[in-house]
């Protein structure tokens, strides 16, 4: 505890001397604002409207969800297909393998021809760039079953399903947890990235809108809630984990032995 | 599956050839164990031993020849079967109390009906106030406890068991076989007990089922006349030092062991 106390401390520190050292250098060397504004006019520009940066933020976010939850449950039912079915091994892993390295933000101006303007498309690509994290790392945790415990399912006579409730997820857990943790910082680029390509909400339009008016402490301001919304979805994350697998590794603590 | 009943096993002409690698594993295996007998498979690494216990547990299938528990053919594995791996096979995600509820969850039995079974079980190998604990909080030998603990909570009628202390320390591995001859003793299962332990083999045993090199096959059985319960010491009496001389015989005969080099 005291221990995770120090770190907090220390990071936040290394923030704001970070902060101090942006607000001195800008002001010494007579940076023009429209380059690089130095955080006081950041922060006074965000709390100048705070409500309406955390309006778009609260879209942003939505979408981002959206997007993740979708990549999870179609993601571990892909993996349990491709772990359970020798074909679709054998077809659709190597694909899924294959179209991940395909640059995904490539295709986000087809997802606005076929679903529109709305928050549709936007989740459609934050899916499509967090999906491929949780399939491939859920797969890895779905097969990392040691073998004598399959073989010990098997003699208990467990069926396929039992087995794989029983033995498979819960043994893929920190695996998949390791992939969210990836899939959740993808969603958020997803969800950016599909503003960009058309929107009229959310940070990326902020950003996009006053970029066009070279308003670059309001496209700093509109950086700072994204940084800020990413590290706190990274940390919900890593809560949830803590929550689901107190048996992992990491949480090890020894008794005496009898 | 009857409670208290143990298991009676029949082995007859068993060939097993894994195709895929080209290795002939068992050659000719026929062999019989009476319900409630401990019997000790002894044999050097790679002899095919632990072939024949995955086939008598119904894990692999042979390519000839036929396997019968309590009369019935093995075409899977057969009901009441527990095992005990080298590696324990507990789930990580499970502590002590919940690894020994699998053979019932498997089976959708009742939990609480077995919870009486599981406390007796732990109790016996000095586990009881290690039920919350989770398997990665425990020494290796206490977590083959709870490997043993968990393969006798269903009461099964027949429990194999693959090199079990293979793992451990020389000393926790003397403890453990002190243990798993109380519980035996206390039990009365049918016991089929894979060993490259000369020393287990014999402390343990009924009879001892001694194996050639691979392909496997029954060099000879030894009938183990020794009272129980057996005590550690009896491992140096002239009886005892009589049988390990006679398998050592054999392994010399096989060209396992050799004085020069």
């Amino acid at each position: 505890m005291g221990r995770s106390w120090h770190g907090g401390a220390m990071a936040a520190g290394v923030l704001v001397a970070a902060f101090a050292a942006w607000e001195i250098g800008v002001r010494a060397f007579r940076v023009k604002p429209i380059v690089l504004p130095p955080p006081s006019a950041v922060f006074a520009e965000f709390f100048s409207a705070p409500g309406w940066y955390l309006g778009h933020a609260w879209y942003t976010l939505l979408v981002t969800l959206a997007g993740f939850a979708l990549a999870v449950v179609l993601g571990v039912a892909l993996a349990v297909l491709i772990v359970e079915s020798r074909l679709m091994e054998k077809s659709v892993y190597a694909l899924i393998i294959g179209l991940n390295s395909v640059p995904k933000v490539a295709v986000a101006p087809l997802f606005v021809i076929w679903l529109g303007t709305d928050a549709e498309p936007k989740i459609a690509i934050a899916f499509l760039i967090a999906v491929f994290a949780i399939v491939i790392d859920a797969v890895l945790g779905l097969k990392s079953v040691p073998p004598d415990i399959l073989d010990l399912a098997r003699a208990l006579r467990g069926g396929r399903l039992a087995t794989l409730w029983r033995i498979r997820f819960p043994c893929a857990l920190p695996s998949l947890f390791a992939g969210m943790k990836v899939a959740i910082s993808l969603a958020l680029v997803g969800a950016i990235v599909g503003e960009f390509v058309s929107s009229q909400r959310g940070l990326g339009y902020v950003i996009l809108a006053a970029q066009g008016n070279f308003d670059t402490a309001r496209v700093f301001a509109a950086i700072l809630v994204l940084a800020v919304m990413g590290v706190a979805l990274f940390w919900l994350i890593a809560w949830l984990e803590r929550l689901a697998i107190p048996w992992h590794a990491s949480q090890k603590v020894h008794l005496p032995t009898p | 599956m009857t409670a208290g009943s143990a298991a009676g096993i029949e082995v007859r002409a068993l060939r097993k050839r894994f195709a895929d690698v080209g290795v002939t594993a068992l050659e000719e295996i026929s062999m019989s164990i009476a319900p409630g007998e401990f019997v000790s498979v002894l044999g050097p690494s790679g002899c095919g031993k632990s072939t024949l216990l995955r086939c008598i547990a119904g894990l692999e299938m042979p390519s000839s020849g036929s396997i019968r528990v309590n009369g019935a053919e093995v075409s899977g594995p057969p009901e009441g079967l527990g095992m005990v791996f080298q590696r324990d096979a507990l789930l990580d995600w499970r502590n002590v109390a919940d690894n020994l509820m699998l053979p019932i969850d498997f089976r959708r039995g009742d939990r609480a009906m077995a919870r009486a079974r599981a406390a007796s079980l732990l109790a016996m190998t000095g586990l009881q106030g290690f039920e919350s604990a989770y398997p990665a909080q425990l020494s290796g030998g206490m977590r083959q406890r709870v490997a043993i603990c968990r393969a006798l909570v269903d009461d099964p009628v027949l429990l194999l068991m693959d090199e079990p202390f293979g793992a451990l320390d020389a000393l926790t591995r003397d403890q453990m076989n002190v243990e798993l001859q109380r519980m035996w003793l206390a039990e009365h299962k049918t016991v089929m007990f894979v060993t490259h332990s000369i020393t287990e083999a014999i402390f343990l045993g009924d009879r001892v089922v001694v194996f050639t090199p691979r392909p496997g096959r029954i060099a000879e059985v030894i009938e183990v006349g020794l009272p129980r319960p057996r005590r550690l010491a009896v491992r140096s009496s002239e009886t005892f030092n009589a049988y390990a001389s006679r398998i050592r015989t054999l392994f010399e005969g096989m060209g396992l062991l050799k004085e020069e080099a």
